[in-house]
């Protein structure tokens, strides 16, 4: 029995609260068991965390944050962004917290209420843009659209790597011909926003 | 023969092209027959989580459902990226374990008449099927030309070995079935005790600084122990710890020169395939040193239009003016 499941049978679970607290609704809208609330606040996550030196907060200090209901706080944090999804801290934490996606959670919520604070939710945003678009990836057009508004002063030390996507490894310059079934995407994905939202 | 759904994935088909030859090379030599989900869409890598929960299951559940009614009778899909894996493997897991999850998700499908039944496929990568299927002995029978002489530094990055839900792997953060491969291709090779360390991801794009380091780490550790090449089974690390190791050696004034393969090539080059048809030459970092040591010689690839000069090819606006229009955006945004 997973930790969670023993809390919900003892009725201190999730599902037992009244009022939601902040810790409770990230963990609720997290896919699966994400068992945050057995943090011990080890700190073996920010210690595995490869970008934690780029992180405004460990993701320790995140879960304590949320447990205090730092709401504003958390949201505004540019730790999310910052993960890589290498799952390191996951298959660490002692408690079997599923970090990476917690990170997820928080992004998604983050954005939703427009708190975040870095280009990282643009590159995103512009990603998605084009998948939802072509139904296929297209990784000249990304990297270029979010290095011209975000990163223009590297670009010229990125013309010879952008010349030799072009030549050592043959890669079109064009967009991606858009799957077949495109509006079948379309629909599906429509109806999963509309069930996200609900 | 057996048979197997393929998921190759967008890397696959832009920026890894050496990667899906060596791939479709080394596969028909071991007889693993690989049948393409027809109109598959992108994985949405490790975006569209960022944004949306439901819809990027939904996204991803599009190609199990396509690759259930595809299915034949196989049951197995391979994804040779380790982001693509991830994700077919993690949305089969959620949907599987949490039953409501899976139903919101199956409710999207059907919004675009599709469905798909969780823990109907099993999702697994192609070093996987490679070592436990085909089996090493297998492997070593079709060995004509050993590696032998070549210092190969194995690294598998992050969501190979991590979560790992099925438990495939033998250790999360130091697993020994890349190992066990290249020693069975007659390549020596070396401890590398940074192998499921982090290549970046999005980093070079989102926050570039902390990329440069991290692929500084492995692209150093590598160096140390003396390796000729790095040797990967993901188009990501191999795009960041290649593509990007000048603009590396450029930020920390170092002058490293790691070649970066993919494990298909290497293998085909064992079984005796020529460079051509394995996508040699079109790494940034030449490889041609490292396989002359071993008598391998790396054909020329045949040059497109021949581009000599930067200045042959559209260029950015001078400096001054991408700043201007870079503060003009970024005040849009705000």
């Amino acid at each position: 029995m997973s930790p969670t499941e023993v809390l919900e049978q003892k009725g201190t679970g999730v599902h037992g609260q009244k009022n939601m607290t902040l810790l409770h609704k990230v963990s609720m809208s997290t896919a699966g068991e994400s068992n945050l609330e057995m943090c011990i606040q080890c700190g073996t996550c920010g210690g595995s965390c490869p970008s934690a030196a780029a992180m405004d907060h460990t993701p320790r200090m995140i879960f304590a944050m949320l447990r205090a209901g730092m709401e504003a706080e958390v949201l505004s944090s540019n730790t999310p962004w910052m993960c890589v999804s290498c799952y390191f801290c996951t298959v660490r934490c002692p408690q079997d917290i599923h970090i990476t996606d917690v990170m997820y959670t928080i992004k998604n919520m983050s954005l939703k209420a427009g708190k975040h604070n870095t280009t990282a939710a643009d590159f995103s945003k512009t990603f998605i843009w084009m998948v939802e678009n072509f139904g296929r990836g297209f990784e000249i057009g990304l990297a270029g659209v979010h290095n011209i508004r975000h990163f223009a002063s590297r670009l010229p030390n990125m013309a010879p790597m952008a010349i030799g996507m072009l030549t050592k490894k043959g890669m079109s310059p064009l967009p991606p011909k858009s799957i077949e079934g495109m509006d079948q995407l379309k629909k599906i994905l429509k109806r999963a926003k509309e069930l996200e939202a609900a | 023969m057996s048979d197997y759904i393929f998921y190759p994935g967008c890397s696959l088909e832009s920026s890894a092209k050496a990667y899906y030859d060596s791939v479709t090379v080394v596969c028909k030599q071991l007889g693993i027959g690989l049948k393409e989900i027809e109109d598959w869409n992108c994985c949405g890598a490790t975006e569209y989580f960022s944004l949306e929960l439901t819809p990027a299951y939904a996204l991803i559940a599009r190609n199990l459902a396509l690759a259930e009614q595809q299915a034949n009778g196989n049951k197995e899909i391979i994804a040779p990226c380790s982001a693509c894996y991830l994700n077919l493997a993690k949305t089969d897991h959620y949907m599987h374990d949490d039953k409501a999850f899976g139903k919101k998700i199956n409710e999207a499908l059907a919004a675009g008449g599709l469905h798909y039944t969780p823990g109907k496929l099993a999702v697994r990568h192609l070093l996987d099927v490679v070592i436990n299927e085909i089996g090493l002995e297998a492997v070593k029978g079709k060995v004509t030309k050993p590696l032998s002489g070549l210092r190969v530094a194995p690294y598998l990055g992050c969501m190979l070995p991590r979560p790992d839900y099925s438990k495939r792997y033998s250790d999360s953060e130091h697993p020994d079935e890349l190992d066990s491969l290249l020693s069975a291709l007659g390549a020596e090779v070396v401890d590398f005790p940074l192998k499921t360390h982090c290549c970046g991801g999005h980093m070079t794009q989102i926050g570039p600084d902390t990329a440069f380091e991290l692929i500084r780490r492995l692209i150093s550790a590598a160096e140390e122990v003396k390796a000729d090449v790095i040797v990967t089974v993901c188009p990501m690390c191999q795009m960041n710890l290649d593509a990007f190791q000048e603009q590396m050696n450029n930020h920390f004034k170092t002058d490293y020169k790691m070649p970066i393969l993919f494990f298909t090539q290497l293998m085909g080059i064992s079984f005796g395939e020529k460079t051509e048809n394995l996508g040699f030459g079109s790494e940034f970092i030449s490889a041609g040193e490292a396989m002359s040591r071993i008598g391998v010689k790396i054909a020329e690839p045949e040059k497109a239009p021949a581009v000599k000069k930067p200045s042959g090819l559209p260029m950015p606006p001078p400096l001054k003016k991408i700043k201007q229009f870079a503060e003009t955006t970024e005040e849009a945004n705000r």
